[in-house]
């Protein structure tokens, strides 16, 4: 119904821009001068269709449920019933009407039941009829008003802007929502684990926390020794320190050799095949991981007489280096590009060849675009998850072998967050209090690369 | 003496053909004007002298350019060797992003010439006092090159080209993006470097030429249309398009 409502709306809007348009032309017609182009005054009609329809729309949504309930529950009102039975019972009524009830029917349930429907069907049709009849007289209104030296362009611009505004408020709002929720359920967890416990505890393991049964009243020393972050602290960054390993060579030679070696041609291609690397999702890279580079690495292991977990950093951190080689080297083949030709002829014409100008000159005129490009590499380690939760293993084990399997922080959210979990409790909100820290670290990191690749672009442009 | 002698020099730009048969003999220790209106292939021409057409892919020389009787566009020709011994300043002062020191030692570092700190503080002297940079900068040595002033930023790299002693030092407009006072400046500079050094500027200033310059050639589409001593290509060409150009009828 709403779906029918909102489409005849959307026809009405096509419908008044071409009113608008043709009220337009019709002025132009006469030979009188138009403010704006034809098109601004069909905009504006539909301007006036939309703003109205938007704002009953929301007020619906927002007054209808609680005025069909208060109706529905005035009947049971000076009864004596608590708030919290009121509420089952309009629970019980919705679920009825639905025909998704399954307990036991009395028949005053049902009549309000039947209230609750023909309420519903009247906010319905009042709402088809009020928006319409507004909308219809909105347009009319303004169709009348618009003459040849109306103003439509700046309601249209400004109603664009007002669009757009609100569309980056509303991501700005999303994020500033997932902070919030991220630092209350840390700060509740923080209430139970002591922070020193947390940063310094060098031993994690929150399976213990799911022994505990519910019912039990929350002990804190029983947690003493299980939210200790260090070995997941230490493994992110052990096995975002091999992904770098392998990402920085590889990636900053080939972003090199794309820009100053490869002809136009090889660039061409060369380019977007490495970009592709970059479009694999993740998961395809962790069964790659886990499938066939631990296990390769586990038999080149074992014919060299060396111990190795199928599951080992090493195989995460390896193709977690693999996954990140496009961005450093289509990242820094962008900087290294935009230095300027200038700088090339200049040396060129001193003598040096082109590995010399590339060392002495253009690497470190590119230095710090390069080493922006780097940290944006190492915030997509520290922040990969599925590469590590496929190939490296769910234990927290502080271990510097690579040989050996750890965890990271990202992986250990997803162990906690899997499968049942009650809220409040601080298992759960421990996962909380590692999205908070990975989030600062990710933040901290993100703000160094721009303020790098910011400098970097002041001194060139 | 001819310090540099081209002959019958063809540049192409993929198909395009940028310079037609050019020959032209260049003085030693004199400065050598080259004119002529925008897209003329005055600039290809100089850069041809020291072979940085090579850095354009499509670009492609024909003809002989002999320097000291030897032909840099032999195969056996060693290009390193060759910017050694001629120097190039461009139209826009280009100094690398290092401080003033890097910028000068650059060239003798890549060319080993320095054997000792010493002798690298000397020829960053050297270089700057003949560049007349030594007295403004002796004491900011090692802040970047980037923080001078255009004109200043120009004599910079003007010592860059001279600290390997060069024997040619090639002009691309050197003065274009200059004050009139930073191009006085350096046309002094240019007056004193042929002492040592031959120069070939390349100029859509015809005063500057007139000032600067003992032997002018004209070019034209391509084409070397006159060439001789700046006196008599000022004062009497022969040929009608030069005058028309020198008289600022066209260009």
């Amino acid at each position: 119904m709403n779906l029918i409502l909102f489409t005849f709306i959307v026809l009405l809007g096509f419908t008044s821009y071409y009113f608008g348009r043709k009220k337009a032309y019709t002025i132009q017609s006469t030979k009188k001068r138009l403010t704006a182009l034809p098109q601004f005054y069909g905009y504006y009609l539909a301007i006036w269709c939309a703003i109205p329809a938007f704002i009953i729309f929301s007020l619906w949504a927002i007054f209808e449920p609680t005025i069909v309930k208060l109706l529905v529950l005035n009947d049971y009102s000076n009864q004596g019933y608590l708030d919290d039975e009121l509420n089952l019972i309009y629970e019980k009524t919705k679920a009825l009407s639905r025909g998704q009830f399954t307990g036991e029917i009395t028949p005053f349930i049902e009549a309000s039941a039947e209230k609750y429907l023909s309420l519903r069907s009247i906010a319905q049709s009042s709402k088809v009829v009020i928006v319409l009849s507004i909308i219809i007289a909105s347009v009319a209104y303004a169709y009348k008003r618009i003459s040849s030296n109306s103003r439509t362009r700046e309601p249209v611009e400004k109603f664009l802007n007002a669009v757009l505004f609100t569309a980056s408020l509303a991501a700005i709002l999303t994020t500033v929502g997932i902070v919030f929720s991220l630092i209350f359920q840390t700060i509740d967890f923080f209430k139970v684990i002591p922070l020193f416990d947390f940063v310094f505890g060098t031993h994690w393991y929150p399976a213990k926390a799911f022994v505990r049964d519910s019912s039990e009243a929350l002990d804190p020393t029983m947690y003493s020794d299980t939210f200790g972050a260090v070995p997941i602290f230490a493994g992110t960054f052990f096995i975002a320190f091999i992904a770098m390993c392998v990402a920085i060579p590889i990636g900053l030679m080939s972003g090199i050799y794309l820009a100053e070696y490869a002809s136009y041609k090889v660039r061409q291609y060369a380019k977007p095949l490495i970009e592709i690397l970059a479009g694999i999702p993740t998961v395809v890279y962790g069964f790659f991981a886990a499938l066939t580079v631990g296990p390769f690495l586990k038999e080149l292991g074992t014919s060299m007489g060396l111990e190795v977990s199928a599951e080992s950093a090493l195989a995460a951190g390896g193709v977690m280096g693999i996954m990140i080689i496009p961005f450093i080297s289509s990242l820094s083949d962008d900087v290294i590009t935009s230095v300027p030709q200038s700088l090339r002829d200049g040396s060129y014409a001193m003598g040096a060849t082109k590995s010399e100008t590339i060392k002495r000159v253009i690497f470190p005129a590119a230095l710090p675009g390069i080493v922006g490009s780097i940290l944006l590499g190492v915030s997509r380690a520290i922040g990969e998850t599925m590469i590590v939760v496929m190939a490296s293993g769910l234990a927290a084990n502080l271990t510097l072998n690579p040989l050996e399997s750890t965890s990271t922080i990202t992986a250990q959210i997803v162990v906690i967050l899997i499968g049942d979990q009650a809220f409040g409790d601080p298992k759960t909100q421990a996962a909380f209090a590692l999205g908070m820290s990975l989030f600062l670290v990710t933040l901290c990191l993100n703000i160094v690369a721009l303020r790098v690749v910011k400098k970097y672009r002041e001194k060139y442009e | 003496m001819i310090k540099i002698k081209a002959k019958d020099v063809d540049v192409f730009y993929g198909k395009k053909q940028a310079l037609f048969n050019i020959s032209l003999d260049i003085e030693e220790n004199q400065v050598t004007a080259l004119i002529g209106p925008s897209g003329c292939g005055k600039s290809t021409f100089l850069r041809c002298l020291n072979r940085m057409n090579d850095v354009i892919d499509i670009c492609s020389v024909k003809g002989e350019i002999l320097i000291n009787d030897f032909n840099i566009n032999d195969k056996g020709c060693d290009v390193v060797r060759l910017r050694e011994k001629i120097g190039m300043v461009f139209q826009k002062p280009n100094p690398f992003p290092k401080t003033l020191y890097e910028n000068v030692s650059y060239g003798p570092t890549i060319h080993g010439i320095a054997q000792s700190k010493q002798e690298m503080d000397e020829i960053v002297e050297t270089s700057l006092k003949k560049a007349a940079l030594w007295e403004e900068v002796k004491d900011r040595l090692h802040e970047p090159g980037t923080g001078l002033s255009g004109g200043q930023q120009q004599r910079l790299c003007i010592a860059r080209a001279i600290s390997v002693r060069p024997e040619v030092i090639l002009m691309d407009e050197p003065c274009s993006a200059l004050d009139p006072i930073a191009t006085a400046q350096i046309e002094e500079l240019i007056d004193e470097l042929k002492k040592e050094h031959t120069i070939i500027i390349v100029t859509h200033s015809m005063a500057q030429a007139a000032r600067v310059s003992q032997n002018t050639g004209f070019f034209h589409l391509g084409q070397l249309i006159e060439h001789g001593s700046t006196d008599k290509i000022f004062k009497n060409p022969d040929n009608k398009k030069t005058q028309d150009y020198i008289t600022g009828r066209f260009g």
